[in-house]
């Protein structure tokens, strides 16, 4: 996968989040919401694997949590991924 | 045998509502693709639906999917993100004949025998949304045995015939009839069209129960507020219940005796009304009622 574009995905809603990301050289990961420090490790773990999983070595990635679980995370991302790829 | 009376539909990308599916007591659920997806939100709800089928328990609910129409562009994606996770089965809107049935069992045997997955795992509900599909829904629901359901969609049929939908019903009365016999007839499940208005629960048990009189397995409903009244409708009376247990068991002494007539109440029962009755009891059982509790 190669990242052309800025692209999200989620919403600000109750239970999901809001995923950014744009093309950069590594990995960049903000990461913000009510729980952020609780599970930080968790979602940076989920965002190298989703980028693994799609052979990619670097991306700028937000991720707004309002209180997602990790399949909801892990949804989001791959989707805001695919919107960036898109020509 | 499980329960099938409650299907709740659940947007494809309202996370929050999906992760709490098996505990809002309705016996299925439906993660639509369709009518509760915005446009541009099309390939997020198809992400979200195949992730949860993939990664998320949902106890023994019976998960469905309603995909787009075979006339979108979304359809394909639809069944090539969906099947591979194994929904029990994929809703399949605007059937308008077996034709619909065969080109989309056609293409989930293609994506399941892609996956290593049995053929058939993955089962299909036809949506009969227009008069032509109410024409046609017997051969509809024997095109494969992959179909296990009919269900109306009011909305769309009304909308297609050019006639108000009203909380009577009376619009969708003879389509109602007609689908749930050829359900019948085909031996396939029959799922009622939703209620609408949230602040009318009495007017959803009405409806409920007049479905429930025609033959409907089961009701689709889109407010988890609205899954206890449906299953409310379908707990036979206890008159009825205490009388099809006299028949039953009247019926069960007669063959021990070797008499051929039997009388309850002082009325000749035949073998329809033992028939109905022993149907009557097994319903009971699987709402979770005990013999001895009526």
């Amino acid at each position: 996968m190669k990242l052309l574009k800025n692209a999200a995905a989620g919403t600000l809603e109750s239970s999901d989040c809001r995923v950014c990301v744009s093309p950069a050289d590594g990995v960049i990961l903000e990461y913000n919401g009510a729980n952020s420090v609780i599970f930080a490790d968790r979602t940076k773990k989920l965002v190298d694997d989703v980028l693994k999983e799609n052979d990619l070595s670097g991306a700028k990635i937000t991720i707004q949590d309002q209180g997602a679980i990790e399949i909801t995370i892990r949804a989001r991302l791959e989707c805001a991924l695919e919107r960036a790829a898109e020509e | 045998m499980k329960a099938t009376r409650s299907m709740l539909y659940i947007p494809g990308d309202a996370p929050g509502m999906i992760q709490h599916a098996p505990i809002f007591g309705c016996d299925s659920i439906l993660l639509d693709l369709e009518d509760a997806v915005a446009l541009t939100e099309k390939d997020s709800a198809r992400k979200m639906v195949a992730t949860f089928l993939s990664r998320f328990d949902f106890k023994d609910l019976f998960v469905t999917v309603r995909i787009n129409g075979a006339d979108t562009e979304f359809f394909e994606k639809d069944l090539e993100a969906v099947v591979p996770c194994r929904p029990d089965a994929v809703r399949l809107p605007k059937c308008n004949g077996p034709q619909d049935i065969l080109a989309a069992d056609r293409r989930i045997s293609e994506i399941e025998e892609k996956n290593g997955i049995e053929p058939g795992t993955v089962k299909l509900h036809a949506m009969i949304e227009t008069a032509l599909g109410l024409e046609r829904c017997f051969e509809t629901a024997t095109a494969s045995p992959r179909v296990t359901a009919l269900t109306i969609g009011g909305q769309d049929f009304t909308a297609d015939m050019g006639v108000q939908k009203t909380k009577e019903g009376r619009e969708l009365f003879y389509a109602r009839c007609r689908i749930v016999a050829a359900a019948h007839a085909a031996g396939v499940d029959s799922y009622d069209t939703v209620w609408a208005d949230l602040q009318d629960n009495e007017g959803l048990l009405r409806e409920s129960k007049e479905i429930v009189g025609l033959g409907f397995t089961g009701k689709a409903c889109i407010h988890p507020s609205q899954v206890a009244t449906i299953h409310k409708a379908f707990i036979p009376a206890e008159k009825e219940l205490r009388r099809a247990l006299r028949v039953v068991e009247a019926a069960e002494a007669a063959k021990r005796e070797g008499k051929g007539v039997i009388s309850v109440d002082g009325k000749m029962v035949d073998a329809p009304v033992v028939a109905r009755s022993v149907h009557l009891l097994e319903l009971a059982e699987l709402y979770g009622i005990e013999r001895g509790g009526f």
